[in-house]
């Protein structure tokens, strides 16, 4: 009976994230002389989860159907370079410029969508190119627009509290966002039949199609949900800190991949879920903004990801294993 | 008198150049297994894919029930009640029984404005599919596909294709993968099949199975259709050396022979020499 119940935990795709978390916690415990409740409750990792977990569920989601997109790394800089330009430099009004961003959201992730239904070239490529691309185009838009990388906007009183304020003074409102959105897509995910869709696609996806499924649709619906969210975490921090640069945004590619795949999700496509997916966005802000407030000394916490992301895909491996060969909790009770 | 489900009239398929299928007619009765029975490269797969609308054929005629039919795509074929259990089954490793059981039919419950997946009705109603099908060991509709056998996974698929009401079951290479006993109940799965009244097209390449379970045979050599007989027309010896290239028995000895000594030349496995030489 104590088998099949352990057998019914590892099975569930979150196990490793979640292993890798009280290993963490543990770890800084120990060697760190950190208080557990301190570190709960400081706002600086959660807002560094709030913004990594928004473009990091699209993410796993991409990845359980078996794609990849790695140019949010610019669309979060052109999220918020949007609404500077439009809101900030053109004085527009802020939904202007807040349209202006998630449409610009949407009109990447349609040609990355497209791109990868219409041809053969791998999505990793495809985005790569519109990674490089949109990075260009923020870049020499801003300058030209406005003669500078980085801008300035105001936001009114309403805009701000939705999308950038502070709760408490420190916790910044985006985590509620993201809370929100991991809520929904468990839902849609794990208990709506376009989630089951989505796993079907990345196990394969030619038997999707012949299953009746949309892939294409789903597929391009996936990568303007993924181009979006992260237009839309530029758009917030462009409201918050009232100013947007054309740089930064690339740490959140490979922050991103590390969060989803220490949450559980299978690089290849077809396992993983989003409760993995939001202990691993955890999990990896608790090593990368946790360590401040350890007695480790900061520069070693690349290193504690490096080696925790290794230890959480070999036991994600391992895991997965397991689920494929134990005996069902129905059959272990007889 | 009734119409065959399913027949092709005089159907050829070219990919350009080249002619893959030439002139097949074939008709296949409500429960009733033919066997399409060839060799590698016979044309096997070109012609179950027209049958799917993977392909169209480049002239000739499909009936259903004798009514001309022309699919466009594989969900027409689909929703005429043809449906095709590839060699591995199950395609869909990391999912589980009762999820991959449903995929793109999902059932589903209304809570509230929501309309959630129905995880319990999915298992229930898979794992009494497949069992009904005899194969009692499946009992947890939440065990991944990964984690069942060969023949397992080849019944649940053939239980799925049933349950969606397949009229038409291709199963292509079904045994190809197995060892003797999976392959014995996947035969078995088979007989089940065509006791309620479904065609079964078998593909295959080893005679045994094909004769254990066969009404009907067509042999296909270089995309014709060789040899068209019922059970019992032709012996097991017979339909080998039909499938091997319709020579007769002497040639067909020198060709063993023949494909022996290029075999000797790769020698991919060195087991099959001792016992050869001897014989040669």
């Amino acid at each position: 009976m104590n088998n099949a119940v352990l057998s019914q935990v590892l099975r569930r795709p979150e196990a490793g994230s979640f292993l890798s978390l009280v290993a963490v916690a543990l770890f800084f415990v120990i060697f760190g002389g950190v208080n557990l409740g301190t570190l709960a409750t400081t706002a600086s990792w959660v807002n560094f989860a709030a913004n990594l977990g928004i473009v990091a569920i699209p993410m796993g989601l991409l990845m359980i159907a078996g794609e990849l997109d790695i140019s949010i790394g610019a669309m979060i800089p052109a999220g918020s370079m949007s609404v500077a330009i439009l809101s900030g430099h053109y004085g527009l009004p802020i939904w202007i410029g807040m349209a202006g961003a998630l449409g610009l959201g949407v009109l990447v992730g349609l040609v990355n969508g497209l791109l990868a239904v219409r041809t053969t070239v791998p999505t990793l490529i495809i985005t790569l190119g519109t990674l490089v691309a949109m990075q260009g185009i923020v870049l020499s838009a801003s300058v030209l627009l406005t003669g500078s990388a980085s801008v300035a906007v105001e936001a009114p009183a309403w805009a701000k509290f939705l999308f950038g304020h502070l709760i408490g003074g420190s916790y910044q409102v985006i985590i509620l966002w993201w809370l929100g959105m991991t809520a929904l897509f468990i839902g849609i995910l794990h208990h709506s039949a376009r989630g089951n869709w989505i796993f079907a696609m990345g196990g394969d996806k030619v038997s999707a199609r012949n299953a009746g499924i949309p892939t294409d649709r789903m597929l391009i619906g996936l990568f303007i949900l993924s181009a979006v969210s992260a237009s839309f975490v530029g758009m917030c921090g462009a409201i918050l800190f009232n100013s947007a640069q054309v740089s930064g945004g690339m740490n959140y590619i490979f922050n991103a991949v590390v969060a989803v795949v220490v949450g559980g999700v299978l690089l290849t496509g077809g396992f993983g879920s989003i409760g993995g997916i939001f202990l691993g966005t955890v999990t990896f802000a608790i090593v990368s903004q946790g360590i401040y407030f350890t007695d480790i000394d900061r520069n070693w916490s690349s290193l504690i990801i490096g080696v925790m992301l290794l230890l959480a895909v070999l036991m994600n491996n391992v895991f997965r294993k397991l689920a494929l060969t134990a005996p069902s909790a129905k059959s272990a009770k007889k | 008198m009734t119409h065959p489900v399913l027949e092709l009239r005089n159907v050829n398929k070219s990919f350009g150049p080249i002619d893959v299928l030439h002139d097949i007619s074939l008709k296949i009765n409500a429960g009733e297994v033919l066997c399409l029975l060839g060799d590698n490269g016979a044309g096997k797969s070109t012609l179950i894919k027209t049958l799917a609308g993977v392909h169209k054929p480049t002239s000739g005629e499909m009936f259903m029930d004798g009514k001309p039919v022309l699919f466009d795509k594989p969900k027409d074929a689909a929703e005429q009640g043809i449906a095709t259990v590839h060699q591995f089954g199950g395609t869909f490793p990391l999912m589980s029984i009762g999820r991959s059981f449903f995929v793109g039919v999902e059932p589903v419950k209304k809570i509230g404005p929501f309309r959630i997946f129905d995880r319990k009705t999915a298992n229930e109603t898979a794992v009494k599919a497949v069992r009904e099908f005899g194969i009692t060991r499946i009992d947890d509709g939440d065990r991944l596909i990964g984690g069942l056998s060969g023949g397992e996974r080849q019944s649940l698929a053939i239980a799925r294709a049933v349950h969606f009401g397949a009229r038409v079951l291709i199963l292509d290479e079904p045994t190809a993968a197995l060892g003797v006993k999976q392959s014995s109940h996947v035969l078995r799965i088979i007989l089940e099949a065509r006791k309620r009244g479904i065609a079964v097209i078998f593909i295959t390449h080893q005679v045994t199975h094909a004769m254990a379970v066969g009404d009907h045979f067509a042999v296909l050599i270089r995309g014709a259709v060789a040899a068209n007989f019922m059970r019992g027309e032709k012996t097991r010896e017979e339909i080998t050396d039909l499938m091997a290239g319709g020579e007769a028995l002497a040639s067909l000895d020198a060709e063993v022979e023949d494909y022996m000594e290029t075999h000797d030349g790769h020698a991919p496995q060195p087991q099959p020499q001792p016992k050869a030489e001897p014989v040669a």
